[in-house]
């Protein structure tokens, strides 16, 4: 689960990581409103979406008046922002963040990160901040400092200054740098989190270090245990259709070819989509039914795949094991009865009461495709949308 | 022979009075030898007890120490699955399988450390499969998990996978083609686990009863790479390989919490590319994982 920067910001805080000061707002007015009550002479306003590169998009903007405030807040709220994570079709602006200037001297990187490898929390931190880490680590990796943390021990303090004497950090700034890293990293376990990324750090002509911006990602496996964090979801950020998938236990990503596909497992649901790629066509969404599949979940799983337009025909592709095939099927027909399924359907049933399934699609008399083997169903449904 | 179990071992059910502990208990009692396999359940609320003639024990100590049960399997709900690996542990059994979906990772990161801290210490080790699996079986033998038992054949073919059905799929595709199982092995779709490809890759090769393997990936995390660069310099059998995910979007979590693209060298295409080099028999259509096996025995 993602949020927005400014709740970032508002953990950060309370894990004792020095942020600017900064008013959170959804119109133009209270954006003024709030750079008043910040008071002094430069402010920053910032788009809040959950995507990163918001900057080169347009999506943050240094007001030197309050005018200035109020038009760039104007220009902002409700644009379709456009960054290298929104996709080209953007995200609607709905809320700001209005922050006091700051005295950037350097703008440092840092991250906290659950690292698989070695079964640790690794903790990245860079001179090369503010800029697209993907691109440092890429190009220039040793500018990456990592050290690696076991969570039984906690980030030591040795650790935390190789990390800020590694990334170059201004010498009189080390001491804060430190506690900022190790209270990140207290931050990172407690709120259950699978990424926190500060970046740019910076520090100021005064020395002292900040957190310009914060991007959290939190283990959605936690989530019962984190009310907070549950409460900072913000539902617009995300995609209408995942949620409603959601609610019936459904794991659903929608994508961009034109074949739907409905399966059993996660894993087969990827080598579904793969196959249908492999035979000449693009899979219009991923979706995986999990282990219990019911008739009502099947219904919703069609209602869910059929909302999307460029569906042109279904693959259903289904290993029974403790999910018996004959289940699956009566769920088939029901659906495509209580939808009007118009487009081709292909059916492709291994396993448990395998042929009873076959039967009852038989039966159905609806034009139902069957098929043996993945890729044969694969073929039947990509000549069947040609 | 086969790996990790037989008709042999002796299976402590941990969860055993929880719905799916109940429903998959019964299902693996009545597969092969399940009914002299499966001799204990753990709930301390419930000890003294007993469910399917099988009886419950107060913990996985107690337990072990009256059956000589060396194996636990997990169904205990996400909130406590770590805490029951971590008994499973303590215990001192030879291996944990943790079926449940949905464990916490810091919960997952805290146990596998303390189980490292106690082999480093000089503790015995206990193996852990999973979580998030179908759990494993050897075929004619033993089931401990929630794989469906009748797909599977008797015979000489290692599998492993993190997906279930993915599993299944490539079991049922032998068995279709006349070519058993030796032991088919899921080892889960969470990003922090116990056993990973590379350990079960080393254990087909050491079992004079596996001729060849089908090892299944999915994009996300450096294991499959790391199991086929080992398996070039030292493996002694053909492998098919399969990788899941290619048209998967970077940044967009497939279902399993540990399918998820994060650099570039997690991807589909990147891993079949470093496996194809290790030697293995790469395929991108997963139909035909078993006809190449066959093609090259």
């Amino acid at each position: 689960m993602k949020i927005h920067e400014y709740q970032g910001k508002q953990i950060l805080k309370k894990f004792g990581v020095t942020v600017p000061r900064g008013i959170h707002c959804t119109t133009v007015e209270d954006a003024v409103k709030a750079a008043e009550t910040l008071g002094g002479k430069v402010w920053v306003v910032k788009a809040q979406i959950h995507a990163g590169g918001r900057g080169k998009g347009g999506g943050v903007k240094v007001a030197t008046s309050l005018e200035k405030v109020r038009e760039y807040a104007g220009q902002i709220l409700g644009m379709q922002l456009i960054t290298h994570q929104t996709g080209p079709e953007g995200q609607k602006v709905r809320n700001l963040l209005i922050e006091e200037g700051a005295d950037i001297k350097h703008e440092y990187y840092v991250a906290a990160l659950t690292d698989r490898a070695t079964q640790s929390v690794a903790m990245m931190a860079s001179y090369e901040g503010g800029m697209d880490i993907e691109e440092v680590a890429h190009k220039t990796p040793e500018k990456i400092i990592k050290v690696f943390i076991n969570p039984l021990v906690g980030l030591t303090d040795e650790q935390a200054l190789t990390l800020a004497k590694g990334m170059g950090m201004n010498e009189a700034s080390i001491p804060q740098c430190v506690e900022t890293l190790k209270n990140l990293y207290t931050c990172y376990m407690e709120t259950d989190a699978s990424l926190a990324e500060i970046n740019p750090l910076i520090h100021e002509g005064d020395g002292t270090v900040k957190a310009l911006d914060a991007k959290f990602n939190f283990d959605s496996n936690a989530l019962y245990r984190q009310p907070e964090i549950v409460a900072m979801r913000d539902l617009d950020e995300e995609d209408a259709d995942e949620i409603e998938a959601s609610k019936f236990d459904l794991a659903y990503i929608s994508l961009d070819g034109n074949i739907g596909c409905l399966v059993n497992g996660a894993g087969l649901a990827m080598a579904t989509m793969d196959t249908i790629k492999l035979f000449g066509a693009e899979p219009a969404n991923f979706l995986d039914v999990g282990g219990g599949a019911t008739t009502e979940k099947v219904t919703e799983a069609f209602k869910i795949m059929l909302k999307n337009p460029k569906v042109k025909g279904i693959l259903v592709n289904i290993f029974g094991g403790i999910m018996r095939c004959d289940t699956i099927a009566t769920g088939v027909v029901a659906a495509a009865k209580e939808t009007h399924l118009s487009v081709p359907l292909v059916v492709r049933m291994k396993g448990t009461n395998e042929d009873l399934g076959k039967q009852i699609l038989k039966d159905s008399g609806l034009p139902i495709i069957s098929a043996d083997s993945m890729a044969e169903a694969a073929t039947k449904i990509v000549e069947a949308v040609k | 022979m086969s790996i990790l179990i037989n008709k042999n071992t002796k299976i402590i059910t941990q969860g055993i009075t929880g719905k799916t502990g109940q429903f998959h208990t019964e299902k693996c009692q009545e597969y092969a030898n399940g009914k002299e396999c499966f001799v204990a359940g753990v709930n301390p609320k419930k000890a003294g007890e007993s469910i399917f003639n099988i009886p419950i024990y107060a913990s996985v100590k107690e337990a072990a120490a009256e059956t000589g049960a060396t194996v636990s399997v997990i169904y205990v709900p996400p909130a406590g699955a770590a805490a029951a690996i971590w008994e499973a542990v303590e215990a001192d059994l030879d291996l944990a399988i943790c079926i449940t979906e949905g464990i916490p990772v810091r919960d997952m990161l805290m146990v596998r450390n303390k189980m490292k801290e106690k082999e480093a210490k000089g503790g015995k080790k206990t193996l852990l499969l999973g979580p998030n699996c179908p759990g494993l079986i050897t075929p004619d033998e033993v089931k401990i998990g929630i794989m469906p038992g009748h797909i599977h054949r008797k015979g000489r073919i290692g599998v492993v996978s993190r997906s279930g059905t993915l599993t299944y799929e490539a079991v049922g595709q032998l068995t279709e083609l006349g070519l058993g199982q030796s032991s088919a092995v899921g080892i889960g779709g969470d990003p922090i686990n116990g056993l990973k490809h590379i350990d079960v890759m080393k254990m087909f090769n050491d079992d004079p009863d596996t001729d060849a393997v089908i090892m299944i990936g999915e994009i996300g995390g450096p294991d499959e790479a790391e199991a086929a660069q080992w398996c070039k310099a030292n493996m002694k059998k053909p492998i098919v390989g399969f990788i899941a995910g290619v048209t998967a979007p970077a940044g967009k979590r497939m279902g399993h919490a540990g399918a998820l693209i994060s650099g570039g060298a997690d991807t589909a295409d990147a891993k079949l590319a470093i496996m194809e080099e290790c030697g293995f028999k790469v395929t991108r259509n997963p139909s035909e994982m078993a006809k190449l096996l066959k093609a090259m025995l």
